[in-house]
């Protein structure tokens, strides 16, 4: 600066400034024959135009009515995790303790660095799926957690748990656990307990696409990508679980404890009359000594994790942040906390969009885009955790309008590879003639096109209802968002109860009396998050952590960049 | 570190009248001009030289051997040479040598090394630099006790009575001990520090006690010829600091009390020496004057005396010609800087003060303490300890607290040489004031790395007898089941010990981490679980651990943990960890604690402090390790406490022992300290034997386990 100022230019400028200023009026009065200056805005006033301002009365009636049915909602569904995340009852616990080998989610702990999170996927999997049979977090706990600095998806079978074996709905939890970590390049850590398919079940186990042999098909084909797999077996690997291991990029076994063989004793007396102990047919020591399936011997399960974690530190895989994300942020304005008393239970009351933005992103600050064009969808750009984000949210029933400026809006999150969150509240598209006429069809169809074809990581959260093709356009499970949320009240259904009775009563069917009590059940929370619809059930106030979590996973560290090859058409 | 130096007073410069020696005589010595100076010397006290020297303009050329190339005295002159060889600081021609190619004109010694060589000093002398201590003959005079006991008779300073001549025969040594009196103390005629002394209690125990006396005194000083002394049973330690110049003027500048003391060693000097009549006091002053005139002494000496707390007599021990360790305590008493006392008096100048003047500045001055910080575990006999200073944390200096230290934070105290990290000096109108000043300062010293007696020193300021000033030379062994209490570890630094580890582990093995984790804790709380962190006491000999702590910490929110152990109600903490301060600061649901926590992953230790207390703790080994690494759990086995080379083994394989039965002897830092049996058992295996060089904390001995 002090050479500019004592250039010449600047010199010449201040003397006349100085001259004028130097003679007044009584020689000429001066007069500006224009304005030369530009308004100055400081910052911090400009980013006032950003700021969602709440309307929420923290003290009226009707917060604290919702606060309190959100609460008791909170406490069944706290109750619901905690009975989840014990696992298997407990006399098989007390009998896995005393083998000396630790719980599941104790593994899990150790496994991650201290002081990071645990991102625990769908704790409640298979929870009423099989009539008669419990299957606490489906059998297997899977989360992205952090080892060594490094985000790894960790798939841990819980053998207190019906022996650890391959429930359809384990089989699914493990795929998708797989699906997440290829898609945002998670190093796979395998921590294997498990008697393998279970064989009651094995016709929705073991032959379909998406079935027990799809697990070795993802680890060769991650591999393939750079995607380390690492198998830590801690117990039975038999038949196609020996496969864990065995495809894995490094394996590490606990002696004496963990075992992998293609058929246990049982089996292989019968087929062959071979009599042979668990250990000598395929324990730790013939592995790590002769055979060479696994590379490392450890003498217990707490040595086994020290291991693994070794070999984290090994794989040299990205620590990189996101470059995009600013390395400083506020915290909301407004109490995430408040989100409860904010949305309440009852899903027929409209809820302003805003407020659930306020609440979620840093500062409150949202540069809301077309905030006056169809206004039933909130669209935006914000940052959470000082990584950007575009924010769809629905306000209202979707329009012609609305879906429009939703494909807008993607095009432009896709062009700018900024990842996309959808906060989703949605009945359905408008129907009506009035609509029609407006072709609700096509304009609805451009927003499911720009959310189907948008090449950014996209994050759906359910804060409301799901139903109809508005589940489509808002980037449902279908749209493969990275990770799908949804709140304690969330409901997902084609359709509402009433409405799917109506139309069947319409159409001339006779209608099952249980039918709609049916329908209201499917559509709970618990029945979706059960069969995997989402990845989990998350308190409302923890929304920005989840999506912090997952904006970490999907931008950080090793990531795959795709373009959306298309300029933005204005709608 | 900070050091600071009393104020120099108003009266310093100034001349009055002076006491003058009977016996002086005096040819008119000369002026020198001193400019440049070499401290042939180390740590604190070539530091404490160096200071003195550049107030006053003076250029000082330092010494350093191979461990101390980067040692704080070393670092202190831009003028520093190598002498290589850890031995050098004793190669008096090498460092004559030195002196000369470097232009310097005097040589100070400090204390220790060459201070009281005589023949050194001579050499200098011949070499036409300036000794800056007294005549080498007045060393020589005081340097065989024997002599200087002739000397001080003839001079009319009290002697003990004892056998001072040249028969060594042990049978004529032993009849020697029957005249005098049991106890008697055998003493080397060359030794000095402790080493090569003994005492005899009864006839019986003479010749053992003389054999050891001889063989430590023939390996410490090369020469084994032994005096026999009375041995007074509470005697005190007060030695007279003196000045002589060259002027014939000779002052006393006061008394301290060196009575606190383990391994025949001060850790503790106060000035004025407590409950002595002022008589008493102007008569040891006179005595320690006319022991100086004696032998023409010029300079800074110290005349050590034993007195006997039941006769109230006191007796000549020797004369140290050389600046003392314990010199500051005299210095901020006086308000005088001595170094700059012996550079006066090196370059032919008069003394500052006369005696009327210095009394008049230690009766307005009060009182000062010295407290030194040794690495040393006081648990184990005051064995050295050595390492790397992980955390110093010093209270802050005035004018009334100074600390004369050679080491900061990062510095390895060696083995090769001394093991006092510092010394802590305060100063105050009367005694229990300055001793209440000295527990605040000690509170507020943090060190971590080799264990260090401050703790020690903590529990001595508070010891009632200590306290009302009744002290004896035999004080500690006294006063053992006080001052070796182990306190009770409070709850709290164990939740605070699994926080730290929890929090600072994860911190240093990702300081940057690119992964940020504002999330901390996400969904419903049953994802993860409690961490569990063993935390055990090392116990006090070195030999196994108490039971282990079981910690369970779970971390629930942003620095905020649930943490419980067994039988105990979950607490939540909201915890802090200030890694630049090392410093967790938690709020309990009762109140708010500081620690400082330190980890010293080499020896697997915790070092936390706590409320101005320090605390060791060890993270145990994780259950897989032996079977995993072969890594063993000492428990049963007796530990080397530091690095040391095995003497003797002195039981055998199999064989039965009870508790403090010795079992190997071991020389570390050149002196010899016998490792205990920590209680009873079966010898299942001796280690190491004879000869074998020893890190810290290798087994020595391994005990049979024993079968619960």
């Amino acid at each position: 600066m002090a050479t500019a100022a004592s250039s010449p230019i600047w010199r010449d400028l201040r003397r006349r400034v100085c001259q004028n200023a130097r003679k007044p009026s009584s020689t000429r009065i001066y007069q500006p024959t224009r304005r030369f200056a530009a308004t100055y805005t400081s910052p911090h006033q400009a980013a006032k135009i950003s700021i969602i301002q709440s309307a929420v009365d923290t003290s009226s009636t009707a917060y604290r009515e919702n606060a309190e049915s959100m609460r008791q909602l909170m406490q069944k569904f706290s109750a619901l995790h905690e009975e989840a995340a014990k696992g298997g009852n407990a006399k098989a616990r007390e009998k896995h303790i005393a083998r000396g080998k630790m719980l599941v989610r104790d593994r899990v702990t150790a496994l991650t660095d201290p002081g990071t999170p645990f991102l625990e996927l769908s704790a409640l999997a298979g929870y009423q799926v099989y009539p008669g049979e419990e299957v606490p977090a489906g059998g297997i706990v899977t989360g992205i957690g952090t080892v060594e600095g490094v985000m790894c998806m960790i798939v841990a079978n819980d053998s207190t748990v019906k022996g650890g074996t391959y429930y359809p709905i384990t089989v699914k939890k493990h795929l998708r656990a797989q699906e997440i970590a290829q898609q945002n390049r998670l190093p796979c850590i395998y921590l294997v307990d498990s008697g393998g398919a279970n064989l009651p079940h094995q016709a929705d186990v073991f032959p379909d696409r998406d079935h027990f042999g799809r697990i070795f098909y993802n680890q060769a084909r991650m591999s393939g990508m750079g995607i380390p797999q690492l198998s830590v077996v801690m117990g039975p690997c038999t038949a196609g679980g020996a496969y864990v291991p065995s495809m894995s990029d490094e394996s590490i076994i606990v002696q004496e404890q963990g075992h992998i063989f293609l058929a246990g004793p049982p089996l292989v007396k019968a087929a062959t009359g071979e009599v042979v102990s668990a250990e000598d047919l395929g324990g730790g020591k013939l592995h790590s000594e002769i055979s060479g399936v696994t590379d490392y011997l450890a003498v217990d399960d707490a040595h086994a994790i020290v291991l693994a974690r070794r070999c984290v530190q090994n794989l040299n895989y990205s620590r990189h942040a996101n470059a995009s994300q600013t390395p400083r942020w506020k915290e909301p304005l407004y109490d995430p906390e408040e989100l409860g008393g904010v949305v309440g239970t009852n899903l027929k009351t409209q809820i302003d969009g805003h407020e659930i933005i306020a609440r979620i992103v840093d500062g409150s600050e949202f540069s809301e885009f077309k905030p006056l064009y169809g206004p039933t969808l909130i669209t935006g750009f914000a940052s959470i955790y000082g990584h950007p984000v575009g924010i769809v949210a629905n306000n209202g029933i979707l329009f012609s309008e609305s879906s429009l400026k939703g494909a807008h809006f993607i095009q432009l999150c896709a062009k700018r590879n900024i990842p996309l969150v959808f906060l989703q509240n949605i009945s359905g598209f408008m129907v009506g003639q009035e609509a029609e006429k407006g072709g609700i069809a096509k304009n609805g169809a451009k927003l499911v096109t720009a959310v189907a074809c948008a090449e950014v990581p996209k994050f759906t959260v359910v804060f409301g209802s799901s139903a109809g093709a508005g589940n489509y356009g808002m980037c449902g499970r279908a749209y493969s968002p990275r990770f799908l949320w949804a709140w304690p009240t969330a409901k997902t259904s084609v359709m509402g109860p009433e409405q799917l009775s109506a139309v069947m009563e319409a159409v001339g069917k006779t209608v099952d009396p249980k039918l709609k009590e049916r329908i209201e059940l499917e559509s709970e929370a618990t029945f979706a998050t059960a069969r995997l619809w989402d990845d989990g059930i998350i308190p409302p106030s923890h929304t920005r952590r989840v999506l912090g979590m997952g904006l970490q996973a999907a931008m950080s560290g090793s990531t795959e960049q795709k373009e959306t090859a298309f300029g933005v058409f204005r709608m | 570190m900070l050091r600071r130096l009393p104020v120099l007073s108003r009266t310093q410069y100034r001349t009055g009248k002076r006491w003058t020696a009977s016996a002086a005589s005096a040819s008119t010595p000369t002026r020198t001009p001193l400019s440049s100076i070499l401290i042939a010397n180390r740590g604190e006290i070539a530091l404490r030289v160096g200071r003195t020297a550049s107030e006053h303009g003076i250029r000082t050329t330092t010494l350093y051997t191979d461990p101390d190339a980067r040692s704080q005295h070393a670092l202190s002159s831009p003028f520093a040479v190598n002498l290589g060889d850890p031995s050098q600081y004793l190669d008096g021609d090498r460092i004559i040598q030195v002196a000369k190619q470097h232009g310097c004109q005097a040589i100070h010694p400090g204390y220790g090394f060459l201070s009281e060589n005589a023949a050194f000093a001579k050499n200098c002398t011949e070499a036409g630099l300036n000794f800056i201590g007294p005549p080498w003959k007045a060393i020589e005079a005081m340097g065989n006790k024997s002599r200087s006991k002739e000397i001080m008779i003839e001079a009319g300073v009290p002697c003990i009575p004892g056998y001072h001549g040249s028969n060594q025969d042990p049978q004529y040594l032993k009849d020697q001990a029957e005249k005098i009196g049991y106890p008697v103390l055998l003493k080397a005629v060359k030794g000095g520090g402790g080493k090569g002394m003994r005492i005899a209690r009864t006839s019986d125990e003479f010749m053992d006690k003389l054999t050891s006396a001889k063989s430590e005194a023939m390996s410490s000083f090369g020469d084994d010829v032994m005096l026999v002394e009375k041995y007074i049973t509470t005697p005190r330690h007060i030695e007279v600091q003196v000045f002589a110049d060259k002027h014939g003027n000779c002052v006393a500048l006061g008394e301290r009390d060196c009575s606190i003391q383990r391994r025949h060693q001060k850790i503790l000097e106060e000035s004025p020496a407590p409950h002595l009549d002022e008589s008493v006091r102007q008569d040891l002053w006179e005595k320690a004057r006319a022991a100086a005139l004696a032998v023409g002494y010029e300079g800074a000496g110290t005349v050590e005396f034993i007195f006997d707390n039941d006769s109230g007599e006191f007796f000549f021990m020797e004369m140290n010609t050389r600046l003392q360790v314990e010199h500051p305590v005299t210095e901020m008493v006086t308000g005088q800087d001595l170094v700059y006392w012996q550079i006066l008096v090196a370059k032919g100048g008069q003394l500052p003060l006369t005696q009327e003047e210095i009394h008049q500045e230690i009766k307005q001055r009060g009182h000062a303490i010295e407290a030194r910080i040794y690495a040393e575990n006081p648990d184990m006999n005051f064995i050295p300890d050595s390492g790397r200073l992980l955390h110093l944390r010093t209270p802050s200096t005035t004018d009334t607290v100074r600390i004369d230290a050679g080491f900061v934070v990062g510095d390895e105290v060696s083995s090769y040489y001394d093991p006092m990290i510092a010394k802590l000096i305060v100063q105050a109108a009367d005694r229990s004031t300055a001793l209440q000043k000295l527990r605040a300062a000690l509170e507020a010293y943090e060190i971590a790395g080799p264990i260090t007696n401050i703790e020690f020193l903590k529990r001595m300021c508070v010891s009632q007898d200590f306290m009302a000033g009744d002290v004896e030379t035999g004080y500690i062994e006294k006063h053992r089941s006080e001052l070796f209490d182990k306190p009770e570890v409070p709850y709290e630094l164990y939740v605070q010990a699994a926080i730290s580890l929890y929090v600072t582990e994860q911190a240093n093995a990702h300081p940057e981490p690119a992964v940020k984790r504002p999330e901390q804790t996400v969904g419903f709380g049953y994802a993860a679980q409690p961490r569990e962190f063993h935390l055990t006491q090392p116990s006090q000999d070195g030999a196994g651990h108490s039971t282990p702590m079981a910690m369970l910490v779970k971390e629930i929110g942003p620095n905020v943990f649930t943490t419980t152990t067994q039988g105990m109600e979950p607490i939540i903490v909201t915890s802090n960890f200030d890694h630049s301060q090392n410093v967790l600061q938690s709020f309990f649901p009762h109140s708010r604690i500081e620690t400082t926590f330190i980890q010293d992953t080499t020896s697997n230790t915790l070092i936390l402090f706590q409320h101005g207390r320090q605390y060791r703790l060890q993270l145990a080994l994780p259950k897989w390790a032996e079977k995993a690494l072969g890594m063993k759990d000492v428990t049963n086995s007796v530990l080397a406490p530091m690095p040391c080379k095995v003497l003797r083994v002195e039981v055998q394989e199999g064989a039965q022992v009870t508790k403090n039965q010795a079992l190997v002897v071991i020389e570390s830092m050149k002196m010899e300290t016998v490792i205990r049996a920590p209680h009873d058992g079966t010898i299942a295996k001796i280690v190491h034997r004879a000869g074998d060089l020893c890190k810290a904390g290798t087994a020595l001995v391994e005990f049979a386990e024993v079968a619960e």
